[in-house]
């Protein structure tokens, strides 16, 4: 079978390959070096390149909060950021937060307060939550609410999200003595 | 998305040379709005020059007794820095009251002056929109336009500025400083943004490639007398449909001097000096208040669905007033970091 002959190449519909270039991003302590375009999001990076899908995408418009990862320890919004600007920093998902045999505080706290329903958002709110503790600056139910407000719950749990860090809060705080 | 290139710049010079030599490129730093933008083909950068990295994070000491606030700092750096909480707790309220604590913890200094309206029509890009697209027309006139403003509009553009931060910088007017290809230079916090005019396009007067370093803080910072008072449809994570900064120096009873600007009604952080010259010398009360109000909305025109603003912004500056004058904060501040 031969190809009619035309002036330009024959590219059969197949789209130009993608540039990409080697990221190299700390993830939980691990190195991975991911060979990723410019325009992957941090957080396409996490689930489609290091296929570590705990991190949920929700809006990917940074309205929901159910992409909150820590990046050197601050909470951001991984699908409003681009992996190729984290290049050498350290990111924690909620993978690295704890493992089912040893849940971190806040993971069991989540469990002991039924701190979700679907549960599509609660790695995000684990994550921001996480967050908040580094942060130190929430103390009063209402303190935590407002600094919690980046991450919605369409499922309503927010009673029990509220209790479980709230929980984790008051321990950590009297674990320092303050 | 559509595809671009990138680089990080090592330095400002770096950055300024990058952003030039490239065309439609532009500068990211937190990429919080940028990136959004993106995704909805607002924008379509064909190079973006990485600045988030650059030594611009510093918040430091004026020799003249102001505080310089690095362009690349962070929203949260800044709003929970100890200078500001103590020197400008006005600058911290507002940004507090801005969005989350995810987002203000990537936002930038610089990105929060540069970020775009949030008007539906101009991120729908099935629709006319002067602003995206200059001469298609303005879909807010005339249609849905609750978001939109009621101040300095024109027939091309009703959008507003949606930052909370820039409300409070009108107040206390800061210079910004920039670096572009034809060197440094120091724009007036006032003249930094821009009314639509003919060309809603332009949010504001920086010249092409040329890039914000900081934002220089003049001493007074109205620490006593304050109010940032914000309204909105929920009580967090909203953007404002009208909110009013204050600062006020007081001499017993008797305002000395003031500043007052608001968010959420202009395509600028919306400062009015003819209002702030009513309030100078005259006692703190309720009237003085409502006479000021009356004339700060005495312009003001509705848009339809955005009607109810010129009331709410009326009797949001008695409020927040009210509040300055008697060094009350308001509710909703008990995270102003004094725990």
């Amino acid at each position: 079978m031969s190809q009619p002959l035309t002036s330009t190449p024959y590219t059969g519909g197949v789209p130009a390959p993608v540039p990409t270039g080697p990221v190299r991003l700390h993830i939980n302590g691990e190195t991975r070096t991911l060979q990723l375009a410019p325009w992957t999001s941090l957080l396409d990076a996490l689930r489609e390149y290091a296929h570590l899908t705990g991190t949920k995408k929700g809006c990917d418009h940074g309205q929901c909060g159910a992409c909150t990862v820590l990046v050197n320890g601050l909470r951001i919004n991984s699908c409003l950021t681009l992996a190729v600007m984290h290049e050498d920093d350290d990111i924690t998902t909620i993978e690295g937060l704890g493992t089912p045999e040893n849940l971190s505080p806040l993971q069991q706290a989540f469990v002991d307060h039924d701190a979700f329903q679907c549960g599509y958002c609660t790695p995000g709110q684990i994550c921001s939550a996480q967050g908040l503790l580094n942060e130190g600056r929430a103390h009063s139910e209402a303190e935590i609410k407002e600094l919690m407000s980046g991450n919605l719950c369409r499922c309503g749990a927010y009673v029990g999200i509220l209790d479980a860090v709230k929980e984790v809060v008051d321990k950590e705080s009297s674990d320092v003595g303050a | 998305m559509h595809p671009f290139t990138y680089s990080r710049a090592t330095d400002v010079a770096d950055a300024v040379r990058d952003k030039a030599g490239h065309v439609a490129s532009a500068y990211i730093g937190g990429g919080t709005n940028l990136i959004d933008l993106m995704k909805m083909n607002v924008e379509q950068p064909a190079h973006l020059v990485n600045v988030a990295k650059l030594p611009l994070s510093k918040i430091e000491d004026l020799p003249d007794g102001g505080l310089r606030l690095g362009a690349t700092a962070t929203n949260s750096d800044t709003a929970w820095n100890e200078d500001v909480k103590k020197r400008y707790p006005l600058l911290n309220q507002a940004i507090l009251a801005g969005a989350s604590p995810q987002l203000r913890n990537a936002a930038t200094n610089g990105g929060n002056l540069m970020q775009r309206t949030r008007c539906y029509y101009f991120y729908d890009v099935a629709t006319p929109c002067n602003k995206r697209e200059p001469g298609s027309g303005c879909s807010a006139i005339g249609g849905y336009n609750r978001v939109c403003g009621i101040l300095g509009t024109s027939e091309a553009c009703i959008a507003t500025h949606p930052s909370d931060m820039c409300v409070a910088l009108a107040a206390l007017a800061p210079t910004v400083r920039v670096s572009g290809p034809n060197g440094e230079r120091t724009i007036a916090f006032e003249d930094f943004h821009r009314l639509p005019g003919d060309q809603p396009e332009f949010d504001n007067t920086l010249a092409e490639g040329e890039l914000i370093t900081s934002l220089d803080l003049p001493e007074k910072g109205f620490a006593k007398n304050f109010a940032y008072l914000k309204l909105r449809d929920r009580h967090s994570y909203a953007f404002a449909l009208v909110s009013v900064a204050v600062g006020l120096e007081m001499d017993g009873d008797t305002i000395k001097e003031a500043r007052l600007a608001l968010g959420g009604v202009a395509h600028k952080p919306w400062r009015d000096q003819s209002a702030e010259d009513l309030l100078k010398g005259q006692p703190a009360t309720a009237e003085t208040f409502g006479r000021v109000a009356a004339h700060v909305v005495a312009n003001a025109v509705g848009q339809g669905s955005n009607d109810f603003k010129i009331e709410l912004a009326r009797r949001a500056i008695v409020r927040a007033l009210k509040q300055a004058a008697e060094g009350q904060q308001q509710a909703g501040d008990m995270y102003l970091g004094g725990q």
